[in-house]
């Protein structure tokens, strides 16, 4: 070795590449309050535009009077459905292949809905001018109970597809119903069900809430007339598919619509969907020829804006008497508001939900999910999870533990019992997936012995023994759950959105002097893509990443991808970041065998350079091959220093992990502490473990807020009840517990580095956990299953309903 | 959120505070710390013409101590309560209350005169004040008087203050024995589920007095002279709790909302009161 | 309605502006001084990303009106730390990952600012509660408590060597 070489760890260290808990490169701008969110964008001469509410819940508009709005000083226009028929864009397409209206024509379907759009000078002028808008309803008969919505005197909702016999996914049978999606073997199921030792049943409900980043959703659309070009900034967690849409939608060609999101105050899937402040936006650019700003206030996000969840879950899981499931039964209904609005694969009306088999080796399943429509806003994101999967996920976990209950067995135990074992991965599920790679004993093992699982069950049934001797009004409960997640769609033959196939793209520049520039086709919302995007690179090729810049989020720079959501950047953009990085580094070695003379075979890559084979002092470091791509002739190879990669998956990845709570239940209150929470994860190879972490913690408070009382109540009328967050609950400080992480690495087989996606494992397996924790506080006193959230008075009165206030 | 137009006046005195009110009639509201008004003015709930602001009306700050008496301005702060070592002092019950009210951002803003003047059946200090007996002293035209905290108010957002009156400042006396505030709530910024304020004074191992109020459980804040009367000459046993809390629940008449139905908040305004009893008697 | 004259000193440097009385003081600090740190998000003072220093108090600026702050010192966080000089609490939040989106940054450090000079010495429940008015939807709290404990500590040192 060249005495001027350091040593391989030593190089390798100074790269930050996989593995590293590099610091974030973002923070520096961050902490000093110089991120460039959405409302901070502002155009000379830009409008403001505000939205007219729909109050009720379902109501005939009978007129719309703007008059008294267009007299105020500084509105310029109000803009009704009327106005935008002509345009054909009263209505538009959801992602689910419904429509929905971007301004109500004729009628409204929820509380909140868009009735006008009023264009002004400020944002104050323009909320007066909503105020001023006079609009006549005529109440109609509310749907709030999806199980009612195909009795006899249902009011029809959709009038307007009220006789299509045949929506996107297939038949319906009433015009409240959306589809049925059904996977898996019926027959054989119910075979297995009549035949078990054991059948336990339950109905579990996943009840709405909403991803309510801290950020609300805005645009700033600009229409330049003089070039005819749209310019539309927004909080987009796609932007491509933004731009593809607003092409089709309003006719202007796609080279002439820029879309860019700035940063993003974090998304959670709200930030997903196409809502009519941005069609409305651009269309008041269009008419103005000035740029339009709308920006949602809370209450506006909370009511209108990409709801989570609503699954109304049945199950019936068989076994045999010593605890081996032999069959899974699942049927749900799945409530979607007005207009089905799911942001899910075309392919997939109900997301994932058949990964609902979970971690277990289950032969024979069945699902079938009826979409129903509501008097709710639309929406159906996935929330911090992969498309249903957290539905899925909470499902399989709360059978396991009714099923348990049922056997009279430790749920731990049956858990073991019934994991898919290492060696049958790639597994094929009864419901249709190809489970990569997973070692879930071994995370199981290390999780209870972690938290002395016996232990905490020998201190729970003394707390119990002192509960009834009445030395304390506490309960203990232990969640514990084993989930597995389904993340990183496509492949392309099986996801898309809109039908645009999900793949993803990374396109590199290698800059002369050794430093370079990647762009992606995903959007981070506080992921933190600019510094492990770079540590994926920095360790494909040799390029220190505080060397590489990452850009993401403008289409008129970046290469086309569809965004970040469901867990899939890592999985998809970061296999398309590895795959550039491995044809920058082909094309760096016949750079390099040429500059060392030598054949392209005989040398050899050494954590930043080729080396002679047997020679190691005979190199050349990336820099110095950059630097020969531009400015020295090489025979047969163009010069420059580039690559792009659109990587359509193979597969799916699959990450795991085992999580365990230990909470106190106060049965008087019905307040719940937490003493303990452990989370292992594993999301295959580790990028940036710090980064992991964070993420971790922020999954599992966003789940320890959905579990214990975060949701989106409507009263019988359909008004909606958690409207700010007074009443929609985000914990603070102050009540969230600290968290124990840990972590297997069980690498993906399929993808380039191994990565995997953990972003939304902790809220998928966080949700079951604190749940079965609460539920299994009560298992002595024959609980065994009830609804979230937990709040305060749902704990109480599950202690009342059993007895322990008597 | 963006609240309608008004103007606004900033006067530097109390009697110029009157004159506004009296000048703009109906249209006019006054502000103190602002953290419930503003909010309800942008939700477009409340719509005044004339915001008249009492910050710099230097005479409504501070907190005094004179044999015995405490007397605190109408816009002193909850930051300044909790901050404030004499009043610690001279009645811990303050501090401990007003560390359970909304948020630090919030308690650096929001005064005990807001808070006990506006009628929120959600604000904790009526409920407090009650338990002291404290009394307020109202401006208006025709001067001062004084309306006992116990006879104050009269439905929520209705009290006995007149539409030309501001509340200037509260006083109650030094509080000796036991005391404690206890306030069950979803969340750090939320109001009250159920919350009850006790003090106790303690003579030979018994109860020689006590006053119990609570917060948030009917449309006006609760005293309960039936539950004070349940421990005092008791020695604050099981049996006594229970009678005072039986006796508190009896006279609540709470509302369902969020937090929950009748019925759970009836049982964890009982479970509320019990531990606040338990714990004041602990200090008495 | 008309507009009236407002003036104040924002970090450090008098500032002043013709605002409606109506206008709260967030919009103004936005969009008329330019100071974009301080974030809007839920607009009813629960979620503290509006937090300024305003007369050595945190305040949520989003409940306040441009008037009310005639002739007050306020500090936002452009005013914390400069980009050569950054604030510990600035390095602090980076070191240990305190922040992921970064809306909720700029008032969590703010507020964390006035914390710790009231308190230079917190306990981690000190910190939890000091901070209850600052809502984060990405970390968990976790790291942003450990990031200021750990400034708490690195300015006690700094102190403590300086005397």
């Amino acid at each position: 070795m060249n005495e001027m070489t350091p040593p391989k760890a030593e190089r390798a260290a100074a790269l930050k590449g996989l593995g590293t808990s590099r610091r974030r490169v973002e923070d520096v701008r961050f902490t000093q309050g110089k991120g460039n969110y959405i409302d901070d964008v502002n155009l000379p001469g830009m409008l403001f535009g505000d939205f007219v509410r729909s109050p009720y819940a379902h109501a005939r508009v009978k007129s719309i009077n703007p008059e008294a709005a267009l007299a105020h000083p500084g509105v310029l226009a109000v803009l009704t459905a009327k106005d935008l028929e002509p345009l054909n864009l009263h209505w538009m397409p959801t992602l689910a292949g419904d429509k929905q209206m971007v301004l109500a024509d004729g009628k409204v379907l929820f509380q909140g809905q868009e009735v006008a759009f009023v264009v002004a000078t400020d944002r104050y002028a323009a909320a007066d001018g909503v105020d001023l808008v006079e609009v006549e309803y005529e109440e109609l008969p509310v749907l709030v109970d999806p199980m009612k919505a195909e009795l006899p005197d249902a009011p029809v909702l959709r009038e307007d597809i009220a006789d299509a016999k045949e929506g996107a996914h297939g038949p319906r049978r009433h015009p409240n119903h959306i589809f049925t999606w059904e996977q898996g073997d019926k027959d054989a199921t119910e075979a297995v069900l009549a035949e078990a030792d054991v059948v336990a049943e339950e109905m579990v409900y996943y009840h709405r809430t909403h991803p309510c980043p801290l950020e609300t959703c805005g645009c700033v659309a600009s229409m330049d007339k003089v070039n005819g070009k749209l310019t539309l900034w927004g909080t987009f967690q796609a932007p491509h598919v933004v731009r593809t849409v607003a092409s089709l939608l309003s006719g202007i060609a796609e080279h002439n619509i820029r879309v860019i999101s700035p940063d993003i105050g974090g998304g959670f899937g709200n930030k997903v969907g196409v809502y009519p402040g941005y069609v409305c936006s651009i269309v008041a650019s269009i008419v103005t020829g000035k740029p339009v700003k709308w920006v949602e206030d809370r209450m506006e996000n909370l009511m209108s804006t990409a709801f989570a969840r609503d699954y109304w879950m049945t199950g019936r899981i068989a076994a045999t008497k010593d605890g081996k499931i032999t069959g899974l039964w699942c049927h749900t209904t799945a409530d979607h508001g007005a207009f089905d609005a799911c942001a899910d694969p075309t392919k997939f009306p109900a997301g994932f939900m058949n990964i609902c088999t979970g971690s277990y080796d289950i032969q024979t399943a069945y699902l079938a999910v009826d979409g129903i429509y509501t008097n709710k806003a639309p929406g159906g994101v996935a929330y911090r999870c992969s498309f249903r999967v957290t539905e899925a996920a909470y499902f399989i976990e709360r059978m396991i533990e009714v099923l348990a209950i049922k056997l009279g067995m430790d749920s731990a135990e049956l858990r073991a019992k019934n994991f898919i074992k290492k060696e049958q991965f790639p597994y094929r599920s009864a419901l249709g997936w190809e489970y990569d790679s997973g070692d879930y004993h071994t995370a199981w093992e290390k999780a209870l012995k972690a938290v002395d699982y016996e232990g905490l069950r020998k201190k729970q049934a003394e707390q119990l023994e002192a509960f009834k001797r009445g030395e304390t009004r506490k309960l203990m409960g232990i969640g514990l759950t084993h989930f597995t997640e389904i993340v990183g769609a496509g492949p392309v033959k099986n996801c898309d959105i809109l039908g645009m196939g999900m793949f993803d793209s990374c396109e590199i520049r290698i800059h002369p002097t050794g430093s370079a520039i990647a762009r992606l086709g995903t959007i981070s919302q506080g992921q933190g893509h600019a510094t492990t995007f770079a540590q994926i690179l920095a360790t494909e090729t040799g390029i220190p990443a505080d060397d590489i810049t990452v850009e993401e989020g403008d289409t008129d720079t970046a290469p086309y991808g569809l965004g970040t959501y469901g867990s899939r950047s890592t999985p998809v953009a970061g296999a398309a970041t590895a795959m550039a990085g491995r044809k920058i580094r082909a094309k760096a070695q016949m750079i390099a065998a040429y500059l060392l003379e030598v054949h392209d075979d005989d040398v050899e890559w050494d954590v930043d350079r080729f080396a002679v084979k047997g020679a190691p002092e005979r190199f050349k470091t990336m820099k110095e091959i950059a630097y020969a791509a531009y400015n020295q002739a090489i025979p047969g190879v163009e010069p420059g220093l580039e690559a792009v990669s659109y990587y359509d998956p193979p597969n799916m990845t699959y990450p795991f992990g085992a999580y365990i709570c230990v909470l106190d239940i106060d049965v008087d209150t019905g307040t719940a502490d937490i003493r303990q929470f452990y989370a292992l994860d594993d999301c295959g190879t580790r990028i940036n473990p710090l980064i992991i972490e964070g993420q971790v913690h922020g999954g599992l408070t966003e789940a320890l807020a959905i579990a214990m009382g975060q949701e989106i109540a409507y009263d019988e009328i359909g008004n909606v009840k958690t409207g700010t967050l007074m009443d929609f609950f985000l914990p603070t400080a102050w009540e969230t517990p600290n968290y124990i992480t840990d972590f297997t690495e069980t690498p993906s087989p399929h993808h380039p580095i191994g990565a995997k996606g953990v972003g939304e494992s902790p809220n998928v397996g966080g949700v079951p956990c604190f749940s079965n924790a609460v539920n299994d506080a009560f298992r002595a006193f024959g609980l065994t299953h009830t609804h979230m959230p937990h709040d305060h008075w749902r704990i109480w009165k599950t202690a009342n309903q059993l007895g322990l206030h008597d | 959120m963006i609240p309608g137009s008004f103007e606004y006046h900033q006067p530097h005195d109390v009697e110029g505070a009157i004159r506004l009110l009296q000048d703009l009639g109906d249209e006019a509201r006054v502000v103190a710390g602002g953290h419930s008004l503003i909010p309800m003015m942008k939700l477009r709930m409340a719509d005044l013409g004339h915001l008249i602001d009492l910050r710099r009306i230097e005479a409504l700050k501070g907190i005094s101590i004179d044999g015995g008496t405490v007397t605190i301005g109408a816009m002193t702060t909850q930051h300044e309560l909790i901050e404030s070592k004499m009043l610690a002092d001279a009645a811990p019950i303050v501090r401990e209350a007003a560390l359970q009210i909304a948020d630090p951002q919030v308690r650096y803003c929001g005064t005990i005169g807001g808070n006990v003047a506006n009628g929120d059946p959600g604000n904790d200090m009526p409920g407090l004040m009650q338990c002291l007996d404290a009394t307020y002293t109202l401006a208006g035209p025709d001067g001062e008087r004084q309306v006992a905290a116990r006879e104050f108010y009269e439905a929520a957002y209705f009290t006995a203050r007149e539409d030309e009156e501001i509340l200037t400042s509260i006083s109650f006396a030094g509080t000796a024995g036991g005391y404690a505030y206890e306030k069950q709530k979803r969340k750090i910024g939320d109001y009250a589920t159920a919350a009850s304020a006790v003090l106790i004074t303690k003579n030979g191992g018994q109860c020689a007095s006590a006053s119990i109020a609570m917060t948030n459980l009917a449309d006006t804040p609760v005293f309960s002279d039936e539950a004070s009367d349940a421990l005092v000459g008791t020695s604050v046993d099981d049996a006594a709790i229970k009678a005072a809390t039986a006796a508190a629940v009896a006279a609540i008449d709470p509302a369902e909302d969020n937090r929950g139905p009748v019925e759970f908040k009836k049982h964890v305004a009982g479970v509320i009161l019990a531990r606040t009893v338990e714990r004041a008697w602990s200090r008495a | 309605m008309g507009k009236v004259h407002v003036k104040m000193t924002v970090n450090g440097q008098e500032m002043e502006t013709l605002a409606e009385p109506r206008e709260l003081l967030i919009h103004v600090l936005r969009e008329q001084f330019g100071m974009k740190g301080p974030h809007i998000g839920c607009e009813t003072s629960h979620c503290g990303a509006c937090t300024i220093d305003m007369d050595g108090k945190s305040v949520k600026a989003c409940t306040v009106f441009a008037v009310q702050a005639e002739s007050a010192d306020i500090t936002t966080i452009e005013g914390i730390g400069t980009p050569d000089n950054l604030h510990v609490l600035q390095a602090m939040f980076r070191e240990h990952h305190g922040l992921q989106c970064g809306y909720c940054t700029p008032g969590m450090i703010t507020r964390a600012y006035r914390l710790l000079q009231e308190n230079p010495d917190p306990t981690e429940e000190e910190v939890r509660f000091g901070m209850a008015g600052n809502l984060c939807r990405c970390t968990g709290y976790q790291n942003i408590v450990k990031a200021i404990m750990a400034a708490a500590a690195e300015m006690n040192a700094a102190k403590e060597a300086a005397q």
